[in-house]
């Protein structure tokens, strides 16, 4: 298609990958087709929710990670760990042992992303009492919301709240502290383990930015791995590290569906999770369909980041274990055994001062071109080639749809004789012959699979 | 190019498909976000209205690339005064529609906010006939 808006860190591996149209099938934004017997992706269309990842019965889907040894391009290596990373871990594992662990495997320093959640939480409703005229206001927490929203529902990037994510604030402390501290900023390395490929992504090709604060990605289910082999192997005999204080029972619950809802104050307000949820909701607001909506916190996964992808284990276990966690803290946190208001709090101004993220702008996948005279001949071209396809939606062309064929059609992407029913058509009227048919479907299926299904057989 | 769609009296379940519909056409068409909203809130409006107070009716709607062009035109009972259906919070709605969330008698002046051109031909015992354009 045209120019690559962004990084994509879900990619798909034509060595592996089987032509099923399992992930073209359940891709929220059409962004897949089949193409010589592989899923392929148009890039401009994804928002890298994942949904082909958690479907594909091959793990051809794969997502994209930075070299572990990279860490040691810096001299202070801080890794990045979300609350959810320790969710994973079974409760006989304790957090000072994880953190012991962590260190041992080569980082300096360990900090929990949600270390700003207050401070986060602050600017976003200082930002909707300022913004009123922009409601409904759209949290940004979730990067493949803000994707989803720009690409398919570009009305609304508007009412999106410009806030760096809580990632951004607790890197942004940390290389504040450290560099205050009198280390050279050079030497600063910040690793962040991801549940996610849509947070990769958003690292690599911030939205509204020019460059990411973070230095590499690390994946979630790769550094799970990692720290239990490194557990299991050294049994009870670790090395104590108490794990740090930075993080409160607000912070380790704010990536649960409804955790940023609950810091808010609002009338009419929604926590929505799972994309397909997420989509149905925003077609109504789009129609200016529900009155008085004031914020909406909106997670591409079911239950929010414990849903990811890169995620190791059941996400209801998950997100049982951060909400015991939460409790703990907090009980901590009324008996005053430990504050809500953390170092952070000493670098708030800084914080707020460099929280925006520019502005954040409309990218449409639908539009079929920037002229509104060719678009509307490729408008008309998609309504007279639908009157053509079957409506079977039987993916035989390698497109998720007959719509979506007729879009490709139009857009010089596919041929009618794609369809199968068209083939047949095509024959009957002696238009087409039966090698020609094959052909077509070679260049859809690949040769491998015509020679195994049809031609050898 | 030209559709249509089918109004059922008393569907409120059903609200809001064709102004779905005109919205995807309009943002494969690239038209600006605010104007695409303008003609969507409108249509939802006058579909909601025809739901709420017709015996059912029928949607046309006409495309070309300067402007779009929405009918919605019902098998009555007509307005008696329209004067006093143009005014804000004005509302015939029966309890029960107002129940479901609707009859605020915002439905015609928000039409009206939203359009380029709008015209309503209306006839008691008849029905009612809506025109409305937006201009790209």
């Amino acid at each position: 298609m045209s120019e690559s808006y962004f990084y994509h860190a879900l990619k798909i591996n034509p060595d592996i990958c089987i032509g099923c149209t399992r992930c073209m099938r359940n891709c929220p934004t059409q962004a897949i087709r089949v193409r010589d017997g592989r899923a392929t992706i148009y890039e401009n269309k994804c928002v890298d929710c994942g949904e082909c990842y958690k479907v594909c019965p091959s793990g051809a889907v794969f997502v994209a990670e930075d070299d572990f040894e990279s860490i040691y391009n810096f001299k202070y290596r801080v890794v990045l760990m979300p609350s959810v990373f320790m969710g994973q871990f079974p409760e006989d594992i304790s957090a000072s042992q994880i953190y012991s662990v962590i260190t041992q495997l080569g980082f300096t320093h360990v900090m929990e992303v949600e270390t700003s959640a207050l401070i986060y939480s602050g600017i976003v409703n200082y930002y909707i009492s300022q913004n009123e005229d922009k409601k409904p206001l759209i949290s940004t927490y979730c990067p493949a919301i803000v994707r989803l929203i720009q690409v398919k529902f570009p009305s609304l990037v508007d009412n999106l709240i410009p806030i760096k994510a809580p990632v951004d604030l607790t890197a942004m402390y940390v290389r504040k502290k450290l560099t205050d501290d009198g280390i050279n900023p050079k030497d600063i390395g910040l690793f962040y383990i991801t549940p996610c490929a849509a947070k990769i992504a958003a690292a690599k090709t911030p939205v509204g930015e020019d460059e990411s604060i973070i230095d590499g990605v690390l994946n979630m289910d790769t550094m799970y791995n990692m720290v239990l082999k490194k557990i299991k192997q050294e049994g009870s005999n670790y090395k104590k590290k108490q794990s740090a204080n930075d993080v409160s029972s607000d912070g380790i619950i704010l990536t649960l569906t409804n955790g940023e809802k609950r810091l808010t104050n609002f009338k009419k307000s929604f926590a929505i999770d799972e994309i397909s949820n997420v989509m149905e909701f925003l077609e109504k607001v789009e129609n200016d369909e529900i009155e008085d909506l004031e914020f909406l916190e909106l997670r591409a996964c079911d239950q929010g980041c414990p849903g990811g992808i890169l995620t190791c284990g059941n996400r209801f276990l998950i997100k049982d274990r951060m909400m015991q966690r939460a409790k703990k803290w907090a009980e901590r946190e009324r008996n005053g055994v430990s504050s809500r208001k953390k170092e952070i709090f000493s670098q708030d101004e800084y914080l707020i001062a460099n929280s925006q993220v520019g502005k954040i702008l409309p990218r449409s996948m639908m539009k079929l071109d920037e002229d509104i005279n060719i678009a509307f001949q490729k408008l008309t071209t998609i309504k007279e080639i639908e009157r053509k396809l079957p409506h079977t939606d039987c993916n035989v062309c390698g497109a998720p749809s007959c719509g979506a064929l007729a879009e490709d059609i139009a857009c010089n992407n596919a041929s009618l004789s794609d369809c199968v029913f068209v083939q047949r058509n095509l024959e009957v009227r002696n238009s087409l012959n039966i090698e020609e048919s094959i052909e077509i479907m070679k260049k859809i299926w690949g040769e491998e699979k015509l020679k195994e299904f049809i031609l050898n057989k | 190019m030209h559709t249509e769609f089918v109004v059922v009296e008393g569907d409120f379940a059903n609200a809001g498909k064709a102004s779905s519909d005109i919205k995807k056409t309009l943002k494969q068409l690239n038209i600006d976000n605010g104007k695409i909203k303008k003609i969507v809130v409108a249509v939802y409006e006058a579909e909601v209205n025809a739901i709420a107070h017709a015996y059912g009716g029928n949607i046309y709607v006409d495309l070309d690339s300067e402007k779009i062009s929405v009918v919605i035109k019902d098998k009555g009972p007509g307005i008696p005064d329209i004067d006093l259906a143009m005014q804000k919070g004005y509302s015939t709605a029966s309890p029960k529609v107002r129940e479901m969330g609707f009859g605020a008698g915002m439905g015609l002046p928000n039409i009206k906010n939203n359009v380029d051109f709008l015209d309503i031909k209306t006839q008691v015992g008849v029905g009612t006939e809506i025109t409305m354009v937006v201009n790209f």
